[in-house]
């Protein structure tokens, strides 16, 4: 059961007329890489070792031009947002290389891929990307709005 | 009592709110809000409110939505 219902009773009772219930809470606050405070605010977390420099593509994008892009980047994809940060798609290297440079980075995405939240502990993901053979994951906050991407080798 | 989400409460700390954390208190001392302080619900009163400021808002928070 939520504490604060009872709680923002408890202090209108007090006298308190401007009271506010946050309520996806701490959970929410730390999925935003948000910082803390407290004995556990250092624990390891991949929200420190996030990469930003990301090739982001709009949907609109030709693939000429997202291809062009990656090409002089660090890495081999590119990830499809809007103008404001959310994350659409991905487009891996196998499409930017072998797709027509004509059609828009939005036909062609792969939509709404695997994302994870910047709280998640380190040594856990480190593991479980190790363990897939997976040499990135897309970090996001909880309306979707890219923060990076996480790397093995950085965690 | 209002609910609040994220860009809301952002707004209301810009705005001088004062956060509350009701968790107990062994959960407030491994991690809480930057500047919050913690009044669990089991001792919430008169006596452990009196630091709060009635004229700023004050917003609650726990561990979720759950």
């Amino acid at each position: 059961m939520r504490y604060e219902p009872r709680a923002a009773c408890r202090l209108a009772t007090l006298g308190f007329t401007q009271v506010y219930d946050y309520v996806p809470g701490k959970v929410d606050w730390l999925a935003r890489n948000q910082p803390v405070e407290g004995t556990d605010a250092d624990t390891p977390t991949i929200g420190r070792h996030l990469r930003h420099e990301v090739t982001t593509a709009r949907p609109d994008e030709l693939i000429a031009q997202v291809r062009a892009r990656v090409a002089r980047s660090a890495h081999r994809f590119s990830l499809v947002t809007t103008a404001d940060g959310i994350l659409l798609g991905r487009l891996r290297a196998a499409v930017l290389d072998d797709t027509d440079p004509t059609r828009a980075a939005g036909e062609v995405m792969e939509a709404g891929p695997s994302t994870l939240r910047p709280h998640e502990p380190t040594a856990a993901i480190k593991d479980r990307l190790v363990g897939k053979g997976l040499t990135y994951a897309i970090v996001a906050d909880p309306d979707g709005r890219l923060l990076g991407t996480v790397h093995p080798g950085d965690l | 009592m209002t609910a609040v989400l994220y860009p809301a409460l952002r707004r209301l700390l810009d705005d001088g709110a004062q956060l509350v954390e009701v968790l107990p208190v062994g959960e407030y001392t491994e991690m809480h809000l930057p500047g919050a302080v913690n009044i669990p619900l089991k001792t919430l009163d008169a006596a452990t409110t009196a630091g709060l400021d009635r004229s700023r808002p004050v917003v609650l928070y726990c561990w979720d939505a759950l």
